[in-house]
C-alpha cells in the first residue's frame, strides 16, 4: 500500500517536474495564432477594419474582441480563410469589396507638401519637401490613407487591370444557377 | 545502331500531318503592317529601341534584351513605325501587350549584314549575339538559346540533342524544314556542338517522317567528317515523344528529375529550327525575323509558310483559303494549343502552326461526366502523375493538395484529357490550379514585402521620436544648468559688453551659419546626379525634357518667392518636412 502511493508520488513528482521544465524551456513568445491569423491578412495596413494595422486586428481577433469579416481589401475569400482558421462562422463581409487599386499622384498639381508620404503606411511614396512627389505602383496597397491628408486633392485612385502576366485561367467549372420563373 | 528507350505512358492520335506535307515551303508576300510584340521570349521585356515616325530596316533591333535572360525582337521588314503601343496578342488571355507597329514600304531594306567566324570569338560572345540576335527556342517555349548554351559545371556534357520530333498531329513545319534545309540545320547544330562540346550530338526524328530523316543523313553524309559525332536517329512515332524530357529519356535512357535541368544530367535538347535560326544569325548575319509556320486544318490549300514574324494573322490565314464552315482557329497544335483570340493577333516567334477550325473537324467536346476514378489518365500521362488526384483537388481548389500531387512538373501535354472517358477537360483544371497557384505567391510575396516596410516604418518613427524626446531633454536640462544670464555671457561670449550686443551678435551668426547651409545645401544638390536616368527609351528622355522646360519658370519663381523670406523659417522647413513650399500651402497651413 504504502509502497504503491510512493511510486504514485514519485511518478506525478517526476513527470510534475518535467512538465514545469519544458513550459519554461519552450516558451513561445506571443500567440502563435496571431501570425497565422496576420498571414491571412492582405498587409495593406489601411486600418479600414478600425486597428492600426494588420497586425493589431489580427491581436484583436485572436483575444476574440473583433470580427473576422472587417477587413474589406480581404474580401470574402479573406473571411473564409479566416473562418476555416479558426473553427467560426462565415460572415458576409461588413463592407462593400472594392476591386484592387493603386494610387496614382497628378504631379502637377502636386505642391511637394509631403502630407501623403507621412500617411503612407509602407513607404510606397517618394519625394521630398517642396519636390513632386510620385508613388511607386508597385509598392502601393491601396489602402487610400493618402487621399485624406492630401490638401490639394492630387491623388486618385486607379483600378489595377488584367495583364498578359496577371491574367489568369478561369475556373472550368460552370456553374449551374437556378433561375427564378417569371411569371 | 544505338539503343532506344520508351518512356511512360504517351497517346497514339492521328497525326493529319499528310495534307501540309504536298507542297514545299512557300514565302509569304510582305503584309502591309507588321505588328510586332516586344515580350516574345521568356525572361524579361525587351526595351523598345525605336518610336512611331522612325524608318526602320528589316533586320534593325527594335527592342534590346534587358537582362541575360530576355532576347532581342528586330523589324521583319523595312518601313516606318507608325505605333508603339499596346494591341491584342497572340495569347488565350485576349489581352495587348506593347507592340511595335510597322507600315511596311516594299522594298525590303536589310540592315549591314555580316558573317560572324564564331570560332575565333569567346564562349560569351557569341551567346551574346545569339541573345541579341533574337534566337529563343522555336519549338513552342521560347526559352531564350543562348541561356542553355552553356554546360553545367561539374558535369560533363555527354549528349546534345536536337529534337526533330514534331509529335503534334498537324503540325508539319519542322519536318519541312529538315526536308528542304537539313545543312543549314546540321550546321546550327554544329555551332551548339562548339559551345557546349557533348561527346555525341543526337538528332531524333519520329519514323511517320523517312523524307525528313534521309534528307538530315544526306547532310551528315554531304558534310563529311567535322560532324562525325552526329547521328540521325528515327524514334517511335508516340505522342508526346517531341516533349525535350520524353526525348531526352528515348535517346538516351537518362531521366532528368523534376527539380533540375537537363545539363546537370549531361544533356541539353534543342529544336531542330533553332539550330537553322542559329545558323542564319551566326553564319548570314540574319536576326531572327521570320519562321516556319504550317497552315493546315479547315483550309483549301494547307501547306508551310515562312512568314515574318509580325504577320497579323488574318493576313496569314488568307493564304491558305479557309473553307466556308470555318469558325476557329488555333494556335499550336490540337492537342497543346489554345485558339487564336482575335485575328488581328500577329503571328510571333512561338507560334508553330494555325489550324483553321470548323464543327465537322473538331466537334464540340460532349458533355462533361462525373470522373469514375478509371486511372486511364495515369496510364498514358508522360510524367507519371496521377491526373485524376489533381482534377479533385483542382476542382475543389485546394491547391496545397495539388502541389502535393507535383502539378508543376505537368506540361500540359494533354494526354489525359484525350483519353478521359468522361470527357473532363483535365488540362484546363492544371491551368487554371497553376495559374491560381502563381498569382497567390505572387500577392503573398507583395504582402510579406509591404508588411516588412510596414515594421521598418513604424521602427523608424519610434526611433525619430524616441531622438526627439532625448534631445528635448537634453535642450531643457542645458537650460536649468545655465540659470543666470552673467553666467550665460560669461561663458558664451566674453568679448559682448552688454545682453542687448550679445543677442544681435549671436543672431549675425546664426544668419551667417543659415546662408553656409544654404550654399552647402546648393553645392551638394549640383554635384549630384540622378541615378535613373541611364537607359532611358528615346520617348521617356523627351518627356524629361518636356518636364524640365516646363519646370523651369515655377524655379524661377520658387526662389523669387524664398527669397524675401529666406531665413530660419526655411531652415526649419527641411527639420520637419511639413514645407510651405508654393505660394498655396503657406496659405492651407495658415
Amino acid at each position: 500500500m504504502l509502497t504503491a502511493i510512493l511510486i504514485m508520488a514519485l511518478g506525478a513528482i517526476v513527470l510534475g517536474s518535467a512538465l514545469g521544465y519544458a513550459s519554461i524551456k519552450f516558451k513561445v513568445e506571443g500567440n502563435p495564432l496571431v501570425e497565422k491569423i496576420e498571414a491571412i491578412l492582405p498587409q495593406t495596413q489601411c486600418g479600414q477594419c478600425g486597428y492600426p494595422g494588420c497586425k493589431p486586428y489580427a491581436e484583436a481577433i485572436a483575444e476574440g474582441e473583433a470580427e473576422i469579416n472587417l477587413c474589406p481589401p480581404g474580401g470574402q475569400e479573406g473571411v473564409r480563410k479566416l473562418a476555416d482558421l479558426l473553427g467560426r462562422e462565415v460572415k458576409p463581409l461588413d463592407a462593400e469589396e472594392k476591386p484592387k487599386q493603386v494610387a496614382i499622384i497628378d504631379e502637377q498639381t502636386c505642391i511637394g507638401c509631403t502630407l501623403c508620404i507621412q500617411a503612407c503606411p509602407v513607404d510606397a511614396i517618394v519625394g521630398a519637401a517642396k519636390q513632386m512627389h510620385t508613388i511607386v505602383g508597385a509598392l502601393c496597397t491601396g489602402c487610400e490613407l493618402c487621399l485624406a491628408p492630401c490638401p490639394v486633392e492630387c491623388i486618385r485612385m486607379a483600378r489595377i487591370t488584367e495583364n498578359i502576366d496577371s491574367w489568369k485561367w478561369k475556373y472550368p467549372v460552370i456553374e449551374i444557377k437556378q433561375f427564378k420563373r417569371v411569371a | 545502331m544505338l539503343q532506344l528507350f520508351k518512356f511512360k505512358g504517351g497517346v497514339k492520335p492521328d497525326t493529319h500531318k499528310a495534307p501540309s506535307v504536298q507542297q514545299p515551303i512557300g514565302r509569304a508576300p510582305l503584309p502591309p503592317l507588321l505588328v510586332v510584340p516586344l515580350h516574345q521570349s521568356i525572361g524579361g521585356q525587351p526595351t523598345p529601341l525605336v518610336e512611331t515616325g522612325d524608318y526602320v530596316r528589316k533586320g534593325q533591333c527594335i527592342g534590346s534584351a534587358d537582362k541575360w535572360l530576355s532576347s532581342a525582337v528586330h523589324a521583319p521588314s523595312s518601313g516606318t513605325v507608325i505605333a508603339v503601343e499596346e494591341r491584342v496578342a497572340a495569347h488565350p488571355s485576349g489581352l495587348p501587350t506593347l507592340c511595335v507597329v510597322i507600315a511596311t514600304d516594299g522594298r525590303d531594306e536589310w540592315i549591314e549584314r555580316a558573317p560572324i567566324d564564331y570560332q575565333s570569338l569567346a564562349p560569351e560572345r557569341v551567346r551574346e549575339i545569339l541573345r541579341d540576335a533574337g534566337v529563343v527556342g522555336l519549338g513552342g517555349a521560347v526559352f531564350p538559346s543562348h541561356a542553355k548554351l552553356a554546360a553545367a559545371k561539374s558535369v560533363a556534357m555527354d549528349e546534345l540533342i536536337i529534337n526533330g520530333a514534331e509529335c503534334e498531329p498537324f503540325m508539319t513545319c519542322d519536318d519541312l524544314l529538315m526536308r528542304e534545309r537539313a545543312e543549314e540545320i546540321v550546321r546550327g547544330a554544329g555551332i551548339f556542338r562548339d559551345l557546349l562540346q557533348p561527346k555525341r550530338v543526337l538528332i531524333g526524328i519520329e519514323d511517320n517522317k523517312p523524307e525528313a530523316v534521309a534528307a538530315m543523313s544526306a547532310a551528315l553524309q554531304k558534310l563529311g567528317e567535322d560532324f562525325a559525332e552526329f547521328e540521325v536517329i528515327a524514334v517511335p512515332t508516340r505522342y508526346p515523344a517531341g516533349g525535350a524530357k520524353q526525348l531526352i529519356r528515348v535517346l538516351t535512357g537518362k531521366e532528368v528529375p523534376a527539380s533540375r535541368r537537363s545539363p546537370e544530367m549531361g544533356v541539353q535538347c534543342f529544336n531542330v529550327a533553332t539550330a537553322y535560326t542559329a545558323w542564319r544569325a551566326i553564319a548570314h548575319g540574319e536576326p531572327l525575323i521570320s519562321r516556319i509556320v504550317t497552315l493546315t486544318g479547315n483550309v483549301e490549300a494547307p501547306r508551310n509558310w515562312e512568314v515574318l514574324i509580325g504577320t497579323p494573322i488574318k493576313d496569314f490565314v488568307a493564304l491558305g483559303g479557309p473553307k466556308a464552315d470555318t469558325d476557329n482557329y488555333l494556335m499550336g497544335g490540337p492537342m497543346m494549343g489554345f485558339e487564336v483570340p482575335s485575328l488581328e493577333a500577329p503571328l510571333v516567334k512561338a507560334s508553330n502552326c494555325i489550324i483553321a477550325g470548323s464543327r465537322t473537324l473538331f466537334p464540340p467536346a460532349p458533355p462533361e461526366m462525373p470522373c469514375i476514378r478509371c486511372g486511364a489518365c495515369a496510364q498514358v500521362c508522360p510524367h507519371e502523375l496521377a491526373p485524376f488526384e489533381m482534377y479533385w483537388f483542382a476542382r475543389a481548389k485546394n491547391f496545397g493538395k495539388t502541389q502535393e500531387y507535383k502539378i508543376f512538373d505537368c506540361i500540359e501535354c494533354g494526354c489525359c484529357s484525350y483519353v478521359c472517358p468522361s470527357h473532363i477537360p483535365l488540362v484546363q483544371y492544371f491551368r487554371f490550379a497553376k495559374s491560381e497557384i502563381w498569382s497567390r505567391e505572387r500577392e503573398k510575396n507583395l504582402a510579406d514585402a509591404a508588411k516588412a516596410r510596414f515594421e521598418a516604418r513604424n521602427e523608424r518613427d519610434e526611433r525619430d521620436k524616441a531622438e526627439k524626446a532625448a534631445r528635448l531633454a537634453k535642450a531643457a536640462a542645458a537650460k536649468k544648468a545655465a540659470p543666470t544670464p552673467e553666467a550665460g555671457a560669461a561663458n558664451a561670449a566674453p568679448t559682448a559688453e552688454s545682453p542687448a550686443d550679445a543677442a544681435s551678435e549671436a543672431q549675425t551668426a546664426k544668419k551667417a551659419a543659415i546662408a553656409a547651409a544654404i550654399e552647402r545645401a546648393r553645392v551638394q544638390r549640383e554635384a549630384v546626379q540622378p541615378k535613373n536616368t541611364d537607359g532611358l527609351t528615346i520617348a521617356q528622355r523627351k518627356e524629361i525634357a518636356e518636364i524640365e522646360a516646363r519646370r523651369a519658370p515655377l524655379q524661377t519663381l520658387q526662389t523669387a518667392f524664398d527669397m524675401p523670406a529666406g531665413n530660419p523659417r526655411g531652415t526649419e522647413n527641411t527639420e520637419t518636412t511639413e514645407g510651405s513650399a508654393a505660394p498655396r500651402s503657406t496659405q492651407r497651413n495658415d
